[in-house]
């Protein structure tokens, strides 16, 4: 009885010591500062404080939560956001007192300038507190909002957001488009400002949570009258959603211009490369830190194929897609002969020696040791650009479509080798490899051919590396790529290949079109691995989805299996 | 039962891979020998550095085995809380070295130091396992594996915003410079003699502790059986906090160690001896404490003979940059033929 009535003033506190804690964190590891430089809305809220209110705004919505009466919860926010707001005051207090740069070297006049919205320290503090304070209660209220209406409010936030943040791209891209540039002018504001104008985003919100809500309202209706369709109707609708998405691919160089297909192309990489660590960590359940290597593998054997400069002991200069084939095959059997020694081993120990044996492949690329034939710390220089049909593959927009033809082959194969026979048995063995093997699966062989497929597509990846570049390096395949791509696979879902794609989008192309965060790319990927095994160990895009399809008409997987 | 076991193609191709590497030691180590290029003070130099950075080694590597003995979790961001206790052990450093106390009170300075960095990794290691570890007690393997990966490069990345991209000099103390000289030519470096008995006394004192403290009997309880010591009334969640803490107090002061012998700290240090480190720890037999302590002494000595002994008369040039290789492919041989390590029971396939 007593318990159910009172406030819990524990979690309040502590939720606002924790969210302090984050706050400081965010200030002096130095993303409050160089985010600042970057404006959601013009003139009013950047990309730094934007940080800093999330903070206070999640932990206002789970104080909250612990709480039992709508009074309790908002002023159990309240009180989150007030110690929120005190520790950041503190922070400030101490970098205004203290010389730390010697120590923390973000602590600098710059971040309080920030931090006290440039009013200096008695008077900006005071705003400080207050605007904090409000933003915890905000997501006070945010949690008594009913459901909907919270969703379509975050959704609404979040295009805000991201508008703001790609400002800078989609006014470039727009610019050669005449007339739209002006009819964005409005909402992005004229000149230098970066992020939205303060109109812009209030009309961006109210038209996003509007549409949203509308949405969630009619799709059940727009929906039915879908299904009410005759099937050839149906079937036509889905022939034009496909029609339209080749269009769009097929368009999108010249549509993007130079800047944003380099982008897609960096991602198209990525996602090539994870959807083949997809097929080794995602459907065999192989954890493969080393994946690196392949990339590495494939980049340089068409170096050695193809450089022109003369310099190696052994440069042969092949044409590109002569040495393709060769490459990738030599590919697949540096995946066999690196699977074969761990073959046995399972779960960490897999995970170290693979990384080792990545570690091995770029070592022995710098070393002195074989700098005649690879290059050493120097590389190979002077690898050519493929020619296709009369076209030199040398600029973004004609790499593009190598690249997509890439990701469309590799997904095609992952798609159809997802449900086959040997599919089936990965993901076998994923979930245990002893029964898999007294069902008769051959774990050898299985386990072999999803290190050659992963190793093959890493591969792929890394041949068109060496071309789009023309230069490689033995620093470009430093043991961060491989936690990239699996930061990417796990974030979008493991063994889900639309999950590829999210992750893809998120970890490669994000931080492609965001400079500012490339110094914070790998903070952000191991926080964001960390929560997402907590929060969503299944990913953003789950392969879960598939299997309830599959439940939906039991008698499909059944029939699979006889035949 | 071996000896049933169907004959495997894979097995034979492993056999040919690790004959040619023994024969090619042999050769290359026989050749350097026969060319005569370094003299027997080289070599005993050379000895003596494996020996004091395989005691650093041992003193991670324990932190892992700990930890692996109570969890089976391969706890990838130890390398990271060595690297903390390295840096906050840095910045105590420097700031009595530049005020003069540690001129004055070199040993009260040096306590100072180790003290500093203990406590910081301590704290952190505490800290990581309580927000990102204990959460997922009984989840799939696979799953605190990646929590560790992230929070591994999310503490490298926070100590880079925190303190700075720049490689930090450590301060020389003068106190510990210097050699002593022995027999003859050969001398040793007071800091490596200094490394290699800090380390035996810590590793002497995680003994004792494992061995006869209540908290030791407890962690060696919850290692066998975590459901069966709950019942004996210890408390699991304690004693597990207990080993992040010890593992992280040894990886703290190897961290002074390591950075009294090489004298540069930056947020990346913590990376390639935490994968050495785990190496010791398997070569060892994982989750055995003196075997990670042997390990951690084997690899560090092998790994600074054996690029100059092994490849110098293969004629393969700069072959120091080639000492991460050797280790590498000496873990991954082990794992191979000898899973259990030199001391340990076979883990990698039956339990992992």
């Amino acid at each position: 009885m007593s318990t159910q009535n009172q406030f819990n003033w524990k979690k309040a506190i502590q939720l606002g010591a924790i969210a302090g804690i984050v706050g400081i964190l965010i200030a002096l590891v130095g993303m409050v500062e160089t985010f600042d430089k970057r404006d959601i809305v013009a003139g009013a809220i950047s990309m730094g404080w934007t940080m800093l209110l999330l903070t206070v705004l999640v932990a206002g919505y789970f104080s909250a939560s612990h709480q039992t009466s709508n009074l309790f919860r908002l002023s159990a926010s309240g009180i989150t956001g007030l110690i929120f707001s005190l520790i950041m005051s503190l922070l400030a207090l101490l970098v205004e007192n203290f010389d730390l740069r010697q120590t923390l070297v973000n602590a600098s006049p710059q971040l309080i300038r920030i931090l006290t919205f440039e009013n200096g320290i008695p008077n900006g503090l005071i705003s400080l507190i207050a605007i904090t304070t409000i933003f915890g209660i905000l997501g006070g209220v945010l949690y008594v909002t009913p459901s909907k209406i919270r969703k379509a409010i975050s959704l609404g936030l979040s295009i805000v957001v991201l508008l703001g943040l790609l400002e800078d791209i989609i006014q470039v891209t727009l610019a050669g488009l005449g007339g739209a540039s002006s009819a964005l002018a409005w909402m992005f504001g004229r000149g230098a400002q970066s992020g939205l104008s303060i109109t812009g985003a209030i009309v961006v919100f109210v038209v996003v949570t509007a549409s949203n809500l509308l949405w969630d309202v009619n799709a059940p209706k727009i929906n039915s009258q879908v299904e009410k369709m005759p099937a050839n109707r149906q079937r036509s609708l889905r022939v034009l959603g496909y029609g339209l998405i080749i269009l769009v691919v097929l368009y999108l160089p010249t549509l993007l211009g130079l800047y944003l297909t380099e982008v897609v192309n960096v991602t198209g990489l990525f996602i090539l490369m994870g959807l083949g660590l997809n097929i080794v960590v995602g459907f065999a359940g192989l954890l493969d830190l080393g994946y690196v290597a392949f990339y590495a593998i494939g980049a340089y054997a068409v170096g050695v194929l193809t450089t022109l400069s003369g310099e190696l002991s052994t440069s042969l200069g092949w044409n590109f897609w002569l040495a393709l084939p060769v490459c990738i095959f030599l590919c697949v059997m540096a995946g066999v002969v690196l699977g074969i020694p761990v073959l046995n081993m399972r779960g960490d120990y897999l995970a170290i020696v693979t990384l080792g044996f990545g570690e091995i492949i770029r070592i022995l690329a710098l070393s002195d040791f074989l700098k005649p034939h690879i290059g050493g710390s120097q590389g190979i220089v002077n690898i050519p650009a493929p020619e296709f049909l009369g076209v030199l593959l040398n600029k973004p927009q004609t790499l593009y479509y190598l690249i997509v033809a890439g990701c469309i082959l590799a997904l095609f194969i992952s798609q159809r080798l997802r449900d086959s026979r040997l599919g089936r048995s990965w993901k076998a063995m994923r979930e245990d490899e002893d029964v898999a093997q007294a069902m008769g699966i051959n774990l050898v062989a299985t386990k072999l051919l999803a290190f050659a497929t992963g190793a093959a597509f890493s591969g792929l990846s890394g041949t068109i590396l060496a071309v789009k570049l023309g230069t490689i390096y033995p620093h470009s395949f430093a043991l961060l790529i491989s936690i990239n791509v699996l930061s990417l696979i796990i974030v979008g879902g493991m063994g889900s290949i639309p999950g590829v794609f999210v992750g893809g989008l998120l970890l490669a192309g994000m931080p492609e079109l965001l400079r500012e965060f490339a110094e914070y790319r790998l903070l952000i990927y191991g926080a964001l691995l960390v929560v997402m095994m907590q929060v969503r160990p299944e990913g953003f895009w789950p392969e879960e989805t598939h299997k309830r399809e599959l439940h939906e008409n039991e008698h499909i997987p059944a029939q699979e299996a006889t035949s | 039962m071996q000896s049933l076991k169907r004959f495997n193609w894979t097995d034979v191709f492993m056999w040919v891979v690790g004959a040619a590497l023994l024969i090619l030691t042999i050769i290359g180590s026989y050749l350097t020998l026969q060319q005569g290029k370094y003299t027997t003070v080289q070599w005993f130099d050379l000895a003596v550095f494996g020996l004091a950075q395989g005691s650093v080694y041992a003193l991670i590597a324990l932190g892992y085995t700990l930890v692996y003995g109570i969890l089976r979790m391969i706890n990838f961001a130890h390398g990271e809380i060595f690297m903390s206790g390295a840096y906050l052990g840095y910045f105590v450093a420097t700031s009595m070295q530049r005020s003069g106390f540690m001129q004055e009170n070199p040993l009260l300075g040096i306590a100072l130091i180790f003290l500093t960095a203990m406590t910081t990794s301590a704290i952190l290691a505490a800290i990581l396992e309580r927000i990102a570890y204990r959460p997922l007690r009984g989840a799939p393997r696979l799953v605190p594996l990646i929590t560790a990966i992230g929070a591994s490069f999310f503490l490298q990345y926070v100590f880079r915003g925190l303190f700075g991209t720049q490689n930090r000099a450590y301060p020389e103390i003068a106190y510990i410079q210097g050699a002593i000289p022995l027999f003859g030519n050969f001398q040793i470096q007071k800091i490596q003699l200094i490394v290699i008995i800090a380390a035996a006394v810590m590793m002497a004192a995680l003994a004792f502790f494992v061995q006869y403290t209540k908290t030791g009997k407890a962690m060696r309880a919850v290692s066998e059986d975590k459901s069966v010591a709950a019942l004996m009334g210890i408390d699991v969640d304690k004693i597990i906090t207990r080993t992040f803490v010890i593992g992280a107090a040894l990886a703290g002061a190897a961290g002074v160690l390591y950075c009294f012998m090489f004298r540069i700290v930056t947020f990346y240090m913590g990376f390639i001896p935490g994968l050495k480190a785990f190496t010791s720890a398997v070569l060892g037999g994982i989750g055995n404490p003196p075997g990670a302590m042997l390990g951690g002494l084997f690899l560090g000595i092998f790994e600074s003979l054996g690029p100059t002994l092994f490849l110098d008369g293969l004629g393969i040039p700069a072959p120091y940059q080639l000492k991460d290789v050797i280790a590498f492919t000496m873990l991954v041989m082990i794992l191979i033929f000898r899973p259990t390590g030199i001391l340990g029971e076979r883990l990698s396939k039956t339990k992992a």
